[in-house]
């Protein structure tokens, strides 16, 4: 017998420290799989964000390095400026790229830096205990919208993939999910097409995944991706948006 | 013959899988690990086609798949 599916060699032999049923793990797996497809691991460099991947780099086995919250967008223009030739990842959690460092995550978008940002997007900032994010959808409860999030108190949820897709600059900009093996494979297509795009023609790229957070919905993980499909995808729908 | 291993130092429990095997072979295991999850376990291993879906699923890249 041969193994058809294994444990991708990219990733390091630490367990990661993500919650059971947590889809971070599953994207932090694809850019593991992606880069050993492209051949790039040894070279790859991947920016853990201030939020549940703040150890990213425990788990992979890229060199990685951090930023302040919300500022990977502004550390990873310097370091992308004086390294061009090095492929770089921005992975950030909808916290820390789409209000925290939305201002960074824009202007780094409209000037077209050369890297690629691959944002998880579960609608809760995770590690601090599940307050509403932008994100959030409205009437969701959260720790800070215990009666369900009232959009006239807390704002209208913010779509960053359509906002960044209405630049000019940005080469590749996509939302997926990664709920089910087919979203997870078109997800997986889309890091590849991202990271491919940074490597050889340069610029700006931006996959936007849709992610579970069972602790904090306070939900059992077997019940997220019927979840996620009825009501998040509904605020949120997948697909190609630019490139 | 095709199976799938379940590396026990990687599962969580979540579960995610048991839903994704089109014959519904996976499921909680009786064994607990080393964090104190109980990981999951296949039963029926002959009737495994080695699809790959519980592996594609599997957040924490836990499962091999051989055919």
């Amino acid at each position: 017998m041969e193994s058809v599916y294994q444990r991708s060699k990219a990733l390091s032999a630490a367990s990661t420290s993500f919650c059971p049923g947590c889809m971070h793990s599953t994207a932090v797996k694809l850019i593991c799989e992606v880069s050993e497809e492209l051949g790039i691991q040894d070279d790859l460099v991947i920016m853990a964000p201030i939020g549940c991947a703040v150890y990213l780099g425990v788990f992979v086995q890229f060199d990685s390095f951090g930023a302040p919250h919300g500022r990977p967008a502004a550390t990873g223009t310097g370091f992308k400026r004086s390294n061009p030739d090095v492929p770089l990842i921005l992975y950030q959690g909808d916290g820390d790229c789409a209000s925290i460092g939305i201002a960074e995550t824009l202007h780094a978008a409209n000037r077209g830096e050369g890297f690629t940002v691959i944002m998880i997007n579960n609608q809760v900032y995770g590690m601090t205990g599940g307050q509403a994010a932008p994100t959030t959808l409205p009437g969701q409860k959260t720790t800070t919208s215990q009666y369900g999030k009232i959009t006239e108190d807390m704002g209208d949820v913010i779509k960053l993939a359509e906002i960044i897709a209405s630049f000019n600059a940005p080469k590749y900009v996509t939302r997926q999910s990664l709920h089910t093996p087919k979203n997870i494979l078109a997800a997986k297509k889309a890091i590849k097409k991202a990271l491919e795009i940074q490597i050889n023609e340069g610029g700006y790229s931006y996959v936007e995944l849709m992610s579970s957070c069972p602790t904090n919905w306070k939900m059992d993980p077997k019940d997220t991706p019927k979840y996620m499909e009825e009501v998040v995808l509904k605020e949120f729908p997948v697909g190609d948006l630019k490139g | 013959m095709a199976k799938v291993v379940i590396d026990p130092v990687y599962c969580k429990g979540c579960g995610l899988c048991f839903a994704v095997c089109p014959k519904g072979l996976l499921k909680t295991g009786d064994k607990v690990n080393a964090k104190g999850y109980a990981y999951a376990m296949q039963e029926n291993e002959e009737q495994c086609t080695a699809c790959k879906l519980c592996a594609i699923m599997c957040p924490d890249a836990a499962i091999t798949v051989y055919k």
